[in-house]
């Protein structure tokens, strides 16, 4: 399809307003002296170019997306609903308290809530993201370090399973990385963790269940090991959607930790969002959390702000009409519906892990949580056929592939993580097409090197996209091409 | 594969050659067949320290970052830095595509001459 750019005819545009009749204020020297290159193009133009892009992606609305450590489960159309309302979309984030109780309740249902689902104490719902909660939770294990006196603990320790975002939030917040091996049953190894620890650790950052798809059984023994050396527990949220309102962070010996909004709590990403990362944290780390605390006294709600805290990490309150999505979809399913969406994503996976595990080589052959990691080493050695084939050939299916080579532990890995939201109907379609690519491979192991075959793009040159990346529409070339 | 016979190897992949004081570092052809086709290399500066079994580059292909692991300790005295814009010459020719050359080497790891590491590298690709 045509780029935006090729689309724009010199003098078309959908600008209604008037001439700028307000002097302007701007000096000389900081204005620019040519106009911006920007594509001149009609709406009904601008309208079928984002339609027609919009036809050839793939979202959750289009078909099953088993997207490893991803949840991307269905966004309710009642979340839409709620944050469209008038009294959300029209509010200032510097109107006064007293005209915006409404919201404040909304952040503080919230943060009630989250506390109650993690068995964390206090909550900020400051944080844009994932990476950016995680961000903001080692911005308050560094803070309570400093409190103390303390500046010699620099270490974060990370097992090698991790999410890529727990070392690099880590590395951001100025602290050195400690990777620890797994164990050869994917989880936590103690001995190695044992001898990790020292003066010198701060914190660990872990992710329960992991990211093979397991609960970590020692995860008390884990947390106390790291506390008796003085570091404290970072819990990494992405997760969260096997346990909930089934075993809470808080109580496993977490000290603090990030919430996925955008994957747990049923709002919109994967470009999509924006997203919502909330920070949490149990009592002795809540004077550091960043932004405005909401507190409710005898009358009403109002923002305290305190002098402790690490700061700002965003403008105001975060994204806060993702919030009110993320409300919306906890009242939805209410308490035991919180419960009862965990223990169905954990029966979906075990679900489809039984329909493939004859066929397909599991990572780790025992009941899973909320998601399931194959290997598919046997299959590329036999046939030739790749887990990037595999998941290739899938798009042809109209199906989305699950997350391909990760966890690093895993090779030619595929994880795959249904969610809750699909049907038995959905998870039977999804093990039809994984068997037959499984049969295509020994059969025509050739063809699925060039899928797919019907989708707009077939496979774009990766290598050449990193090492050669075009990332400006190159008006010069197109110009002195039409010379 | 290939495994010249004159280079000693690790078990973390990397090769090995000894020349008067100077040993220079690079990655085994099946190092850069497992990795992929590289987009990205990091590499350390002359005069910074090496230490024997940690880490002193990372490579970058389209699925991983990979950390690279010096087989020596002791100080870098040149690194290639041809490979910071052409990283497919690890992919095309491991064994000329060296990564850094050290000097005062005061610990070197326990090297495989190539057949034991090609026996070995055999022995990993069957787990």
């Amino acid at each position: 399809m045509k780029l935006i750019f090729e689309r724009s005819v010199p003098g078309h545009g959908c600008s209604v307003l008037p001439e700028c009749d307000v002097p302007t204020v701007i000096p000389e020297g900081f204005c620019r002296q040519s106009r911006p290159r920007l594509p001149q193009i009609s709406e009904n133009d601008l309208s079928r170019h984002y339609t027609e892009l919009a036809k050839q992606t793939h979202g959750v609305n289009d078909g099953f997306y088993p997207l490893g450590s991803c949840t991307m489960k269905y966004n309710p159309k009642i979340n839409e609903r709620a944050a469209a309302l008038p009294g959300f979309t029209g509010v200032h984030p510097l109107q006064p308290e007293e005209d915006a109780q409404g919201c404040l309740e909304v952040m503080h249902r919230m943060e009630t809530m989250l506390c109650g689902i993690t068995g964390m104490d206090a909550m900020s719902l400051q944080p844009a993201a994932g990476a950016h909660g995680e961000f903001t939770g080692l911005l308050l294990i560094k803070a309570y370090h400093k409190s103390r006196g303390d500046e010699r603990r620099t270490k974060i320790i990370v097992p090698d399973s991790a999410h890529g975002t727990n070392p690099a939030s880590a590395a951001m917040a100025g602290f050195s990385i400690v990777n620890v091996p797994s164990a050869a049953d994917g989880c936590v190894d103690l001995n190695a963790l044992q001898t990790a620890v020292g003066e010198d650790t701060a914190g660990l950052m872990l992710t329960n269940p992991n990211t093979v798809g397991l609960f970590d059984k020692n995860i008390l023994q884990i947390t106390d090991i790291v506390h008796k050396a003085g570091g404290l527990c970072y819990y990494d949220g992405a997760n969260l959607n096997a346990v909930m309102d089934i075993a809470r962070p808080g109580d496993m010996g977490f000290d603090c930790m990030h919430l996925n909004l955008h994957k747990t709590f049923s709002t919109p990403h994967g470009g999509g969002g924006p997203g919502s990362g909330p920070c949490g944290c149990k009592d002795f780390l809540a004077p550091f959390l960043p932004g405005p605390r909401i507190v409710r006294n005898e009358t009403a709600y109002c923002m305290e702000y305190q002098n402790t805290s690490v700061g700002s990490v965003k403008a105001f309150y975060g994204n806060f009409l993702v919030v009110v999505k993320a409300l919306s979809y906890l009242c939805m399913l209410g308490r035991e519906g919180v419960r009862e969406a965990s223990c169905n994503a954990v029966l979906n996976a075990n679900y489809m892990m039984h329909g493939l595990s004859d066929l397909y080589d599991m990572a780790f052959d025992e009941t899973c949580m909320h998601e399931f990691v194959m290997s598919l080493e046997k299959l590329k050695h036999d046939t030739g056929v790749s887990a990037l084939d595999a998941a290739k050939a899938m798009l042809d299916y109209g199906i989305h592939p699950p997350t391909m080579y990760f966890p690093l532990i895993v090779h030619e890995a595929l994880m795959v993580e249904p969610t809750e939201t699909e049907s038995r109907e959905t998870l039977d379609e999804a093990i039809a097409i994984y068997r037959e690519i499984f049969q295509k491979a020994h059969e025509n192991p050739d063809a699925l090197h060039h899928t797919p075959a019907h989708t707009p793009i077939g496979r774009p040159d990766e290598v050449a996209a990193a090492r050669k990346p075009v990332i400006r529409y190159d008006y010069e070339a197109v110009l002195s091409e039409n010379d | 594969m290939n495994f010249p016979k004159e280079l000693h190897y690790v078990k973390s992949h990397e090769w090995v050659k000894k020349e008067g004081g100077t040993v220079t570092i690079g990655i085994s052809d099946y190092a850069q067949d497992a990795l992929g086709d590289l987009v990205f290399v990091n590499l350390p500066e002359p005069g910074d320290e090496v230490t024997a079994g940690e880490p002193f580059a990372d490579v970058e292909s389209v699925k991983a970052v990979s950390d690279i692991f010096s087989p020596v300790t002791g100080v870098i005295c040149e690194v290639n830095e041809e490979l910071l814009d052409h990283p497919e010459l690890i992919n095309h020719s491991p064994y000329d595509a060296w990564f850094i050359k050290v000097e005062q080497v005061t610990e070197e790891e326990e090297y495989l001459d190539a057949e034991a590491y090609e026996a070995f590298t055999a022995e990993e690709a069957e787990e």
